[in-house]
């Protein structure tokens, strides 16, 4: 048995991605902690930039929304959401992007808007926000999400965010200004594209999981690279600063707000 | 131009009409839901809302059945999940069927500015690999005259009525705002008719070089309305009630209980005092 859950591995896997002073796009959830957890360990001058135009923000707790007055009031700069997205993103100013999704397929191209048809949707979910553009024009981005055959699907029912499209490099051949998803992590590891045909394959796993684990939880045949890492495991250092920064936000949200006189 | 300094429940009476276009703006930040509120106990209907994300308020106005069109870029309860009157509104037609007019948050950014610039489409390197542009039609490209990179247009969004919620306004109808501010200066500069919601009026605001403040001239009417932003906030008033947020998603779930909810507090209260007083009876 571990004395950590795989939701903090992911977290930690992630953080540990991210570099001291790089310029950051987080998104609400798991890549705020992993951000997050990188700025209070190895990464003190990332800059962390949240799409509501918070800059080189340095939250005490994690936001539950990505406008949380928190991000504000400890942010370098605030700015407004046409400069955020033309001057920062489009212009190519932001090194990592971070995105989550509904679905992904093995060309690393995301799902966040529909299950089933767009008309006549099973399932109605949030849309695009900031991610189409982020996976464009970020220099790279990495992408977090829970593994499931119906998370980590053969075919998406929309695409909402481009990965490498059909692969083989027909990224490349467009105009998007970034190298697109560089890593995928997952809650059995990391897949990250091959060169080439830029298909996701499996080369890292976390600690006690198992290629046949990784294999069943995808929707496609999975390939797996040559060598597989096996990644260490959370230090004493991450899981004391994830967990402490949880128990932080958890009681931050509980806390009463005054309704407004 | 003078601006109004009026009562909101006047301003909405006099400014909106049913089945026009209407943006109320506020990214997390300053979220006009007081105003949301007096739209719903004045029962306007058909309208066009425009939104980046619609959040609780227009998932309240979507379940009172105000909207018949929803031009935004992300709808969910941010942090939490679904906005399930909206995806009733998409997935089962209830209360009415809900036309979509889907985009990005960047694309939804460079509309607003081109509408502030009176353009008649705002352009950007978007929409890039998606199949956002195949299932709406104002979506399309554009090539530049000069290099012939083809470039993503959408037509400018230009609403009837823009309302803000703002920290203060002066007595001649000057407006300054500040903390995360949005794409609130373009959608303001965009509308046909601006109206402001603000926790303060002052007689003089302080000298701020670089405050968003949008001039007396295009504020068509200003209502004092301390709390208007609730549960959403007001830098340096109050903070966003994140576990109101949270229990929306219980309350907005089934349409009898929210319909309970809607009732006893927004159609059951006669402004937005009596709102927050409700929510205080009910604690």
């Amino acid at each position: 048995m571990s004395d950590w859950t795989r939701d903090e591995m992911m977290t930690v896997a992630a953080s540990r991605l991210l570099w001291d002073g790089c310029v950051c796009f987080v998104g609400i959830g798991l890549p705020s902690a992993a951000c997050n957890l990188a700025r209070l360990t190895h990464a003190p001058d990332i800059v962390l930039i949240y799409e509501s135009g918070t800059v080189g923000t340095r939250p005490d707790v994690l936001p539950l929304s990505i406008g949380d007055g928190e991000l504000a009031a400890t942010a370098a700069c605030v700015i407004g959401l046409p400069e955020v997205f033309s001057y920062l993103l489009q212009a190519g100013r932001v090194d990592v992007g971070f995105l989550g999704a509904a679905q992904i397929d093995r060309h690393g191209n995301l799902n966040s808007t529909v299950i089933g048809s767009y008309a006549a949707p099973r399932t109605r979910l949030p849309g695009a926000g900031g991610a189409t553009e982020i996976a464009a024009h970020a220099r790279q981005t990495f992408v977090m999400l829970k593994a499931t055959p119906r998370s980590l699907v053969g075919h998406l029912d929309f695409c909402t965010s481009p990965g490498f499209l059909n692969g083989d490099g027909a990224r490349a051949k467009t105009s998007m200004r970034g190298a697109g998803p560089q890593s995928v992590i997952t809650d059995f590891g990391v897949l990250t594209p091959e060169p080439g045909s830029d298909e996701l394959h499996l080369t890292a796993l976390f600690p006690g999981a198992t290629i046949d684990e990784a294999r069943a939880a995808t929707g496609w045949p999975l390939q797996v690279a040559a060598t597989v890492t096996e990644l260490a495991p959370p230090s004493a250092i991450e899981l004391e600063t994830l967990r402490a920064l949880h128990v932080r936000t958890r009681e931050a949200h509980s806390r009463a707000v005054r309704l407004p006189a | 131009m003078n601006t109004q300094l009026t009562t909101l429940r006047d301003a909405i009476a006099t400014h909106v009409r049913d089945g026009q276009c209407i943006a109320l703006e506020g990214f997390t930040h300053l979220i006009p839901f007081a105003a949301g509120h007096e739209l719903i106990r004045q029962g306007r209907r058909d309208l066009h809302l425009v939104r980046m994300t619609p959040d609780i308020v227009y998932d309240q106005m979507i379940g009172m059945g105000c909207a018949r069109r929803l031009t935004f870029s992300w709808g969910g309860n941010p942090g939490v999940g679904s906005l399930h009157r909206l995806r009733d509104a998409v997935e089962h037609q209830w209360p009415v069927a809900l036309e979509l007019d889907e985009h990005t948050h960047a694309g939804m950014a460079a509309a607003y500015a081109a509408g502030a610039a009176h353009l008649p489409f705002g352009m950007l390197r978007g929409y890039l690999g998606t199949d956002l542009p195949q299932h709406n039609p104002r979506i399309r490209r554009v090539e530049c005259p000069f290099t012939g990179e083809p470039l993503a247009a959408v037509p400018a969004i230009n609403p009837d009525v823009t309302i803000l919620h703002a920290q203060r306004a002066d007595r001649r109808g000057n407006v300054a705002l500040h903390g995360i501010i949005g794409a609130q200066r373009e959608c303001a500069f965009a509308a046909r008719t601006l109206v402001v919601t603000v926790e303060e009026i002052v007689d003089e605001l302080p000298p701020a070089m670089n405050g968003v403040v949008l001039p007396h001239w295009i504020v068509a009417a200003v209502a004092h309305c301390p709390g208007g932003a609730y549960p959403s906030y007001v830098h340096d008033h109050y903070s966003r009630d994140n576990s109101f947020y949270q229990r929306w998603d219980a309350l907005a779930r089934e349409r009898e209980g929210f319909l309970a909810w809607m009732n006893r507090h927004v159609l059951g209260t006669a402004d937005h005092a009596g709102f927050l007083a409700s929510l205080r009876e009910a604690a």
